[in-house]
């Protein structure tokens, strides 16, 4: 009898059942390996372009890198602390993501926290400052929350669609952000509110002006861990997220998980925007927040959804950022090569993620298979 | 009068960026890929075309302008399509999630742009000191005579040419997604892959070729943005927000090529509307700039209530499609 | 005369499951052939062989007498042969014209007027009623479906297959399609139309193939054929199954469904003023046709299904009555209602996939935790027991149920329904995809809940099983109660006819009016 098999297609493409864990976290690694020695040749070519400097060779370019990120004391704490930033964004969109809502606003939901923070921060002053710490996180987190519920009592009701409606949130923040520092503008015509009076500041804590916001970003990792495993809020979530078809079938009411999930989300977004404003920038401008917004999307779904591996993932952005800014004033090339090296790595961890999800049989191999167990 | 005559003239060159980068998405959504890389592919199409014809004129002793603008043009494809391309491998290709990527691909594309356009900065000997005289020249050259009419010169006549290439490539695309046997398989494509498979269609190629020439003419948004608005030079972060402007006119021109032309006209004017508006306080003038996203979530809402059909987002938009799942 | 089509000796399998096993096949020129046969039969795996969405393990395909390779739609397309699937191929926001050419080579220049004047060409020829300009979220399914059958015409093709194309049609409109088919049939095509359908096979086909457990039965003329005698080829001999059946004990009325209608999305009734009671202590059987009504009756009783008329009541073993209608689940937990429900979509509705045995058990009740916080204790103990008792395959409690055997997902799902010691018990095909064990696990879980006093609601598709297992059998027809029989006396043959009672009764009183 003939046999047709040898007609089918080349090769074809299969989900993957599972990978062991050793297995998917060597393929990251070598994807990370392979974005690193890109990023090298890049940092080499950047820096070859400059006249009348030698190029760079690329194993100091690593050199570089490493110590930009870590190289003082105060580069280090300085990177710990913007990994730490970037993470309490990225733990802001973490149970958005998990619910399957796409919450790309969360650069607006910083922003407005921020808003809510500074406005306690100009108006509050000599309050006494426990009471002025709590208002300031209290309305920050209120006003972030705001803009989380808004674009999700949308989708709730009429299933619009959330991705482009809170992008579009976003630029409405920027401008009311706007708006409020020309109205608070010091001096007059600067368009800028500039640093806020020392008193206002968040406190240094152990004598450390940088330990506060870490700290506080480690416990809401702990905190949104603990919350998404071992909490009902948190099992509603994934359900949701899961199928709504469960959800509905064990009962859930799939509204108000979601309105809840959102209002949660811009929550955390706003203790992010209350420790740039409060702790870290002293002020409030739309360049604040910095496109962290965005970033923390990467970040958060490159760590799977795990706050832990979230840490790992934000440390190591945060890390090639810093390092490459170093190199880029060192080699007076422009900061943002620093943005290219990070759509690089990017590139490689998203691409990388196919190989774990999926395997590519061919032909021959199938055909082999398929003969042994005849 | 002739303030307003000048404020619609500014608005469409305004608006002209963001019709190239709606165009681009349009083709690009229409193959049921969302690429929220748009703000990058726009910068890199830009300083392509700065690039190009910086070190053309930097090259040679007496730049010819024509010249110029091919070789500009030619590295604006290139290089926005280069972005287009890398967004397409990951998200066809490789499946990656289509919104994580397109935003790397922003913070890519912008990082690029702003890399590059300081580079070039320093080459020139600083800020602002980059000049492409002929290449901008050439690309701004108004259409001679008619531009002198009165009125109806300034309001039609008086834009360089690749204005009124965005309008011809707008009507193109419309007639191809409307009347032609490929926008209709391509439209197939993004609302149902596995129809279009079904129906002999193949599904990877359009999705590839409508993605990167979707890229392309954002990147010529970009283009129009340095040579013409810019007057050929380049200012870091420039664009401002206008890649994220073309992704909601996108919405707003509910998908069709021909509402991009008013749509861009009108999300110009609000984008300027303050500057001719007699006595706003600078405040106010902040709240009118807020109106193009405005306008845009409310569309978005309206559209999602009135549920017609027509004006629904592609149907595949977002998804990757795996032929073994179905 | 070569045959137009013969398959030889195709054997189809998947994974441990033989879909078909060595079916010889033949269609001749210009004829109607019917396929019959129960649900899970195999006709529609045979017939996707032919239209390139699987590929035979063994056997040959011969067109015209020549051996063919059809690995894909297209070469089906290209031998001729077009499927008209259950779920229409369409898109939805484009016209019908543009869906019948999409994907067509030919001018890039998009002539709507020529092509809709070809089209018309085409439905005249044959008699279609065909609105070419309305877009297809705009029509009914019968619509829709005329649509699909013009665009594989369209395509050239010769063979029409036909899969299942009168179950969601009006008697009405089944007539209308059975006067075109008949007319492609004059005009030289060969169709194939899947069915199980008695009635409609006598009044179409010419000839009629049955199919029984993945291996074909024979081929009949139809002038030879009678109801009785397909019946008999289809179902085959009554097979006794060694399914325990305790007599029913301290029976008390615990359901009772008065007159419920439900309409679906398309503002189709699914659900025609349906009304039944159910007691403690029995299994109740519900037969019937897939896409009876099955599915929007236990939905209906879940809280899942909005109904338009009628109300659902229930009794509680010392309590009154308690109204169920138009309340959610969660308000019917509330109730103190002891109601579990084993649903036909198991991973996308009665389990969630990625989520681990523990996990999923929770899902009932997770709300059980002291304030906010889950309690996994509890879950864990009763996954790792279910784990153990009913000898559940898995690597651990915790990994997701998605990975596992449809018998093991089913056990996860039957598991967790009955740990909470339901007063009523919904299973919907509770033993669909499974192996011979597993089937016997899940039937002597049903009768353990039916000996402790459980009202046991079961809808099947295998005949024998439900004479086997049930006290009780309510028949569904096209959304209607046909009849309730006695599961101890009740034949297969008496079944059947019930199943498809509805749809000839309504026709009938539709050609009186």
């Amino acid at each position: 009898m003939s046999n047709p098999k040898v007609r089918e297609p080349l090769m074809h493409i299969v989900k993957r059942d599972s990978m062991p864990l050793w297995k998917s976290i060597l393929v990251r690694l070598i994807a990370v390996l392979l974005a690193l020695v890109v990023c090298g040749g890049v940092i080499v070519l950047m820096t070859s372009m400059i006249p009348g400097k030698e190029p760079l060779n690329p194993l100091k370019v690593y050199a570089g890198i490493w110590d930009g990120a870590l190289g003082t004391s105060r580069r280090t704490w300085v990177t710990l602390r913007e990994a730490a930033i970037l993470l309490c964004v990225a733990l802001a969109v973490l149970p958005a993501f998990r619910m399957r809502f796409w919450n790309i606003g969360a650069e607006g939901q910083v922003l407005m926290g921020a808003l809510g923070t500074a406005a306690v921060m100009i108006y509050g002053k000599g309050l006494p400052p426990w009471l002025l710490y709590t208002l300031m996180a209290v309305c920050g987190i209120l006003l972030g929350a705001v803009w989380g519920i808004i674009p999700s009592l949308f989708k709730a009701k009429w299933n619009t669609n959330e991705t482009l409606f809170t992008l579009m949130m976003n630029y409405v923040a920027t401008q009311v952000v706007t708006f409020c520092v020309i109205f608070w503008e010091n001096p007059k015509g600067s368009s800028k509110v500039g640093s806020l009076d020392k008193a206002v500041w968040l406190p240094n804590i152990f004598d450390n002006k940088y330990l506060l916001t870490i700290v506080v970003v480690l416990a809401i990792a702990i905190i949104m861990y603990f919350y998404m495993r071992y909490t009902k809020q948190g099992y509603e979530i994934a359900v949701v997220g899961e199928s709504e078809n469960t959800a509905r079938y064990s009962g859930i009411n799939v509204s108000r998980v979601i309105i809840r999930t959102m209002a949660l989300s811009g929550a955390i977004a706003g203790v992010a925007g209350f420790l740039l404003a409060g702790d870290m920038g002293h002020t409030i401008s739309t360049g604040l927040s910095g496109g962290r917004g965005f970033t923390a999307i990467t970040v958060a779904w490159l760590g799977k959804l795990n706050p832990f591996t979230m840490i790992l993932v934000a440390f190591f952005l945060v890390f090639m950022e810093r390092g490459s800014k170093q190199i880029a004033t060192d080699f007076n090339l422009s900061e943002s090569a620093s943005e290219i090296l990070t759509g690089i790595i990017l590139f490689f961890i998203l691409g990388c993620e196919f190989f774990i999800n999926y395997r590519v049989e061919f032909r021959s191999r199938k055909h082999a298979e398929e003969v042994v167990k005849a | 009068m002739s303030i307003w005559l000048t404020f619609l003239s500014k608005a469409f060159t305004m608006g002209m960026t963001i019709l190239y980068g709606a165009n681009g998405e349009i083709l690009t959504e229409k193959s049921g890929n969302l690429n929220l890389g748009v703000p990058g592919m726009m910068y890199m199409g830009g300083i392509g075309g700065l690039m190009g014809a910086y070190l053309y004129e930097r090259a040679v002793e007496t730049p010819i302008p024509l010249v110029g603008v091919i070789l500009s043009l030619l590295c604006a494809l290139l290089f926005s399509g280069f972005g287009a391309l890398i967004y397409s491998v990951l998200t066809i290709s490789l499946r990656a999630n289509q919104n994580v990527t397109g935003l790397a691909l922003t913070t890519f594309g912008v990082g690029f742009g702003n890399f590059f356009g300081g580079s070039l900065s320093t080459m020139a000997g600083g800020v602002g000191q980059i000049s492409t005289a002929a290449t901008s020249g050439l690309f701004r050259a108004k259409i001679p005579f008619l531009n002198n009419l009165p009125v109806v010169g300034e309001l039609f006549f008086s834009y360089g040419m690749l204005a009124y290439a965005g309008i011809i490539i707008t009507i193109v695309l419309h007639w191809y997604l409307y009347r032609t046997r490929p926008g209709l398989n391509l439209r197939s494509v993004g609302e149902s892959a596995a129809t279009a498979d079904a129906a002999g269609i193949n599904v990877t190629r359009y999705k590839y070729m409508a993605t990167i020439i979707g890229g392309m003419i954002a990147g010529l948004g970009g283009l129009y943005f340095v040579m013409d608005y810019s007057t050929g030079g380049w200012n870091n972060n420039g664009f401002g927000d206008l890649g994220w402007l073309a992704v909601a006119l996108v919405i707003f021109a509910r998908w069709r090529p021909l509402n991009v032309i008013w749509g861009s006209w009108l999300f110009g004017a609000l984008c300027i509307l303050y500057l001719y508006i007699g006595g706003l306080s600078r405040q106010m003038q902040e709240v009118f700039r807020a109106l193009p996203y405005l306008v845009t979530i409310i569309v978005l809402v309206i559209t999602s209530l009135r549920k017609k059909r027509e004006d629904q987002p592609p149907a595949a938009l977002g998804l990757p499609y795996f032929r073994e799942e179905r | 005369m070569t045959p137009m089509i013969e398959m030889r000796g195709i054997t189809k399998r998947f994974g441990k499951v033989v879909a078909n096993e060595n079916v010889d096949f033949i269609v001749n020129k210009g004829e109607i052939l019917s396929v019959l046969g129960e649900n899970g039969s195999g006709k529609t795996t045979l017939m996707n062989m032919l239209a390139g969405i699987y590929y035979p393990d063994e056997g040959q395909i011969l067109i015209d007498g020549k051996e063919v390779v059809i690995k894909s739609p297209k070469d089906a397309f290209e031998l001729g042969i077009g499927m008209i699937h259950q779920h229409f191929k369409l898109v939805d926001v484009l016209t019908a014209a543009e869906n019948i050419i999409l994907g067509l080579p030919g001018k890039m220049r998009l002539d709507m007027k020529k092509i809709t004047a070809d089209i018309r060409a085409l439905t005249e020829k044959y008699g279609f009623e065909i609105e070419l300009d309305k877009k297809i979220y705009e029509m009914s399914v019968s619509q829709k479906q005329t649509v699909e059958i013009v665009k594989m015409l369209y395509r050239g093709a010769n063979i029409l297959i036909l899969d299942e194309p009168t179950a969601v049609l009006t008697p009405q409109e089944t007539d209308k399609l059975f006067a075109v088919l008949r007319n492609m049939r004059d005009q030289g095509h060969s169709i194939i139309i899947i069915t199980h359908k008695l009635h409609e096979v006598l009044a179409l086909s010419d000839r009629v193939a049955v199919l029984r457990k993945g291996m074909s039965i024979g081929t009949v003329e139809t002038t030879t054929a009678t109801e009785m005698s397909l019946t008999e080829m289809m179902v085959g001999e009554k097979v006794v199954l060694d399914i325990e059946r305790p007599e029913p004990e301290n029976q008390e009325l615990r359901l009772k469904m008065t007159g419920v209608t439900c309409v679906n999305r398309e503002g189709v009734k699914v659900l025609k003023d349906a009304s039944f009671e159910c007691y403690s202590g029995e299994i109740l059987g519900i037969a019937g046709i897939a896409g009876s009504g099955q599915r929007e009756l236990l939905e209906s009783v879940a809280g899942l299904q909005a109904i338009t008329e009628g109300s659902i009541l229930y009794k509680p073993k010392t309590r009154d009555w308690v109204e169920l209608t138009h309340h959610t689940p969660e308000e019917i937990r509330e109730f103190g209602v002891r109601l579990s429900f084993v649903p036909e979509d198991r991973l996308g509705m009665g389990l969630v996939a990625n989520m681990g045995t523990t996990d999923n058990m929770m899902l009932r009740t997770y709300r059980d935790g002291i304030g906010g916080l889950l309690h996994r204790k509890k879950p864990q103990e009763m996954s790792e027991r279910i784990i153990k008792e009913l000898g559940i395959v898995t690597p651990g409690p915790d990994a997701p149920v998605g990975r596992m055997s449809g018998g093991n997902v089913q056990k996860v799902l039957v598991g967790r329904e009955i740990a909470s010691r339901p007063r009523v018990l919904m299973v919907a095909y509770p033993v669909r995809g499974l192996d011979i064990n597993s089937s016997y696990t899940i039937y002597r879980l049903l009768n353990e809940q039916k000996k402790r006093g459980a009202a046991v609601i079961c809808v099947g598709e295998d005949l024998d099983v439900l004479l086997a297992l049930c006290d009780r059998i309510m028949v569904l027809g096209g959304g209607r109660i046909t009849g309730i029989v006695d599961g101890r006396t009740a034949t297969k043959e008496e079944i059947g006819l019930l199943m498809t009672k509805s749809d000839m009764d309504e026709k009938e009183a539709a050609d009186h009016e």
